[in-house]
């Protein structure tokens, strides 16, 4: 889950990570009011990169100026996101950008520091060789020695290393505590009097760990389809084709979609049902599928876990209660095979084998409808 | 020889007494596996399929001496349940949770090297070395005796390779299940590294998927160290950047992990890349000769 900036910076003061003074705005009227004394910075709260360049960051030297930017930026949504907030900050007189990230390196299995003396701009277009890969190890976490490399790496003014080391154990503390896939600082500012901001908070919290964080708000930027997967604990991605697609097991899925498009065919959606999926989930699948209107849909089943006679059951459930709305290409082997195929036979419903001569079939199908 | 598992390795079940522990208790004591004990706390002193149960893996380890321990826990508990095993001497932890959070994975990583034990998973189907033993949640029935080894990140796709395989009548020596979590314990190389000194492995079949670096450092590690014959099929040629496709791994992020960059380097170093899951059968056919 991506925090909006100004959620991240709320964390960063609770930790003690200087940010900028300012404050959230929720109308271009409460904008005006807020008190901000110009200059200042308008950020749209939007969770979308290169928002500086979209247009959704802008500055104000003016109580009338700040008027017009809030207005701009409430009126016209930014790299396609709506913005229903803004975070009106001081504009800050800046000496130096940095960057400085912790994440997770999945090849050391640990967590890792970014550091660099090139902040400000997209780390993408940093070279390698200007940017500090410093590992972790959980076991010992982030002392003094380690804020202290960093620091020289940086070439920080020796008065700024204390401040700039505690600045840093206090991001790690958070990245362990809040269960943070990342927290990035970008730019991480020198001021021209000599102090340490954090202009910019990039905050992205494990899904898998939000069960122990009932004090961080959710933010939810998702379809109604995807909701209701994720109620149904379905991995459910939209997708611009028009073939709709069920199978079992993230790889499979993925293996699916790609042999649609290797015999010239597109895929509404990515869904997996997971393994062991009972009847009801399956049905709330097939609804969810349908709902996006595809051409045909392709259910593409190997039987571990998952049982081919429960998907059978399912769509035949469907099919019972409102129809099927597009010709359904199914593919199914593995456990419980025989039951499956004989249940879709006792209602007009024919399984391939072969996933790849189901994959054509479905393909001509959706071709012959477009 | 095969490769992690034998006839011989002892077997804890933690969770045995749970829906998911009790059916793969069966199903592996079925395939041969020698599962020695199991444990759910508040259980003990209960049997499951002749499995005596006891509360602590502590008690468990003192009394049968097992060498590894699968894990049917619940995602929160899983962390808990990996530090107990590997504190009561485990030396091969099997992970079938799914999410795990992140954070609780790399201390379980972090204190698994501190004790020098290996870790699949999470997110794993598990370690079958074929006709004698498994430790996992994959079908017996697609499992038989062969020359070939195979590593895969996902489970039902491994299951849909190793299927056409075996109907091409190819089987396979030990298959391993690596994990679909971003943060996994053995990894590609680890694998490859005992399938090229595995005397009944002939050719290795990896099984990637889009998302992550370990393709490519697979790769790097096959051209410098691996002599045996290796097929590849990656998942994810048609799926758009930034989407995450159900495993925590697979999403493309910042331009890496792409499926070009992956077969482009499984390629540079002599690998054969198949296209669709069903081609493998045919390109190891070419290797083994």
């Amino acid at each position: 889950m991506r925090l909006y900036e100004y959620m991240g910076k709320d964390l960063f003061r609770t930790y003690g990570i200087p940010v900028p003074q300012g404050v959230v705005a929720t109308s271009p009227a409460a904008a005006e009011l807020a008190g901000m004394k110009p200059p200042v910075v308008l950020k749209a709260q939007i969770l979308s990169g290169k928002r500086g360049k979209g247009g959704g960051i802008l500055f104000a030297a003016t109580p009338q100026e700040i008027k017009v930017a809030a207005e701009r930026l409430f009126t016209a949504p930014i790299n396609g996101y709506s913005v229903n907030r803004v975070l009106i900050e001081e504009r800050l007189d800046i000496a130096r950008e940095l960057y400085l990230a912790i994440t997770v390196n999945r090849s050391l299995q640990a967590p890792v520091i970014l550091a660099s003396a090139q902040g400000g701009m997209d780390i993408e277009e940093v070279p390698a060789e200007a940017i500090l890969t410093r590992p972790l190890e959980v076991a010992i976490g982030l002392p003094s020695y380690v804020a202290r490399e960093v620091a020289s790496f940086l070439a920080l003014p020796s008065d700024l290393r204390p401040e700039f080391a505690a600045l840093l154990q206090n991001l790690y503390r958070l990245f362990r505590e809040k269960d943070a896939e990342l927290v990035e600082i970008n730019p991480l500012v020198i001021t021209a009097a000599g102090q340490l901001v954090a202009a910019d908070a990039k905050v992205i919290i494990d899904d898998d760990a939000l069960f122990r964080h009932p004090e961080l708000v959710r933010v939810e930027e998702v379809s109604e389809a995807e909701a209701k997967a994720r109620q149904y604990d379905l991995a459910y991605v939209e997708l611009d084709g028009n073939i709709g697609v069920l199978a079992n097991g993230a790889g499979i899925t993925m293996a699916t979609l790609d042999t649609l498009q290797y015999y010239g065919g597109r895929a509404r959606n990515f869904l997996d049902i997971g393994g062991g999926a009972s009847v009801e989930k399956v049905a709330a699948a097939l609804e969810i599928i349908f709902a996006s209107r595809p051409k045909a849909l392709f259910i593409n089943i190997f039987g571990g876990i998952t049982r081919c006679d429960d998907v059978a059951t399912a769509l035949v459930e469907v099919k019972k209660r409102h129809g099927l709305p597009v010709p359904v290409v199914i593919r199914m082997v593995g456990t419980n095979e025989e039951e499956g195929v004989r249940i879709l036979r006792a209602n007009g419903l024919e399984a391939y084998t072969r996933m790849e001569e189901a994959a054509q079939k479905v393909v001509e199908i959706a071709e012959s409808a477009a | 020889m095969a490769i992690i598992i034998d006839n011989d390795t002892t077997v804890l079940v933690q969770g045995i007494t749970g829906y998911q522990g009790r059916f793969h208790t069966e199903q592996m004591l079925k395939y041969g596996t020698r599962v020695v004990a199991g444990t759910s706390p508040g259980k003990g002193g209960q049997e499951v399929a002749g499995v005596p149960v006891y509360d602590t893996v502590r008690e468990a380890a003192q009394r049968h001496r097992p060498v590894a321990s699968i894990l049917f826990v619940p995602a929160q508990l899983g962390k808990e349940a990996a530090l107990e095993a590997l504190e009561a001497g485990i030396k091969l932890l099997v992970i079938i949770s799914e999410h795990i959070p992140l954070h609780d994975s790399l201390e379980i990583m972090s204190f698994a090297r501190a004790r020098g034990a290996m870790v699949l998973g999470p997110n794993t189907f598990g370690v079958i070395s074929s006709g004698r033993s498994k430790i996992g949640i994959m079908p017996n029935q697609f499992f038989q005796p062969g020359p070939v080894g195979v590593v895969s990140r996902s489970g039902t796709l491994g299951y849909e390779i190793v299927g056409a395989m075996r109907a091409a009548g190819l089987g396979t020596s030990t298959v391993v299940g690596m994990g679909g979590d971003r943060v996994v314990g053995l990894n590609f190389m680890d694998i490859l590294r005992e399938f090229e000194q595995d005397p009944e492995t002939e050719a290795i079949v990896l099984i990637g998927e889009i998302g992550g670096t370990a393709e490519e450092e697979a790769a790097a590690f096959i051209k410098e160290k691996v002599s045996k014959p290796v097929v590849a099929y990656i998942a994810g040629a048609s799926a758009p950047p930034g989407k995450r496709m159900g495993h925590a791994g697979a999403i493309i992020e910042r331009g890496r992990g792409t499926y070009a960059a992956k077969v482009a380097a499984l390629r540079a170093a002599g690998v054969k890349v198949a296209e669709l899951p069903q081609e493998v059968p045919s390109l190891l056919k070419k290797v083994l000769r």
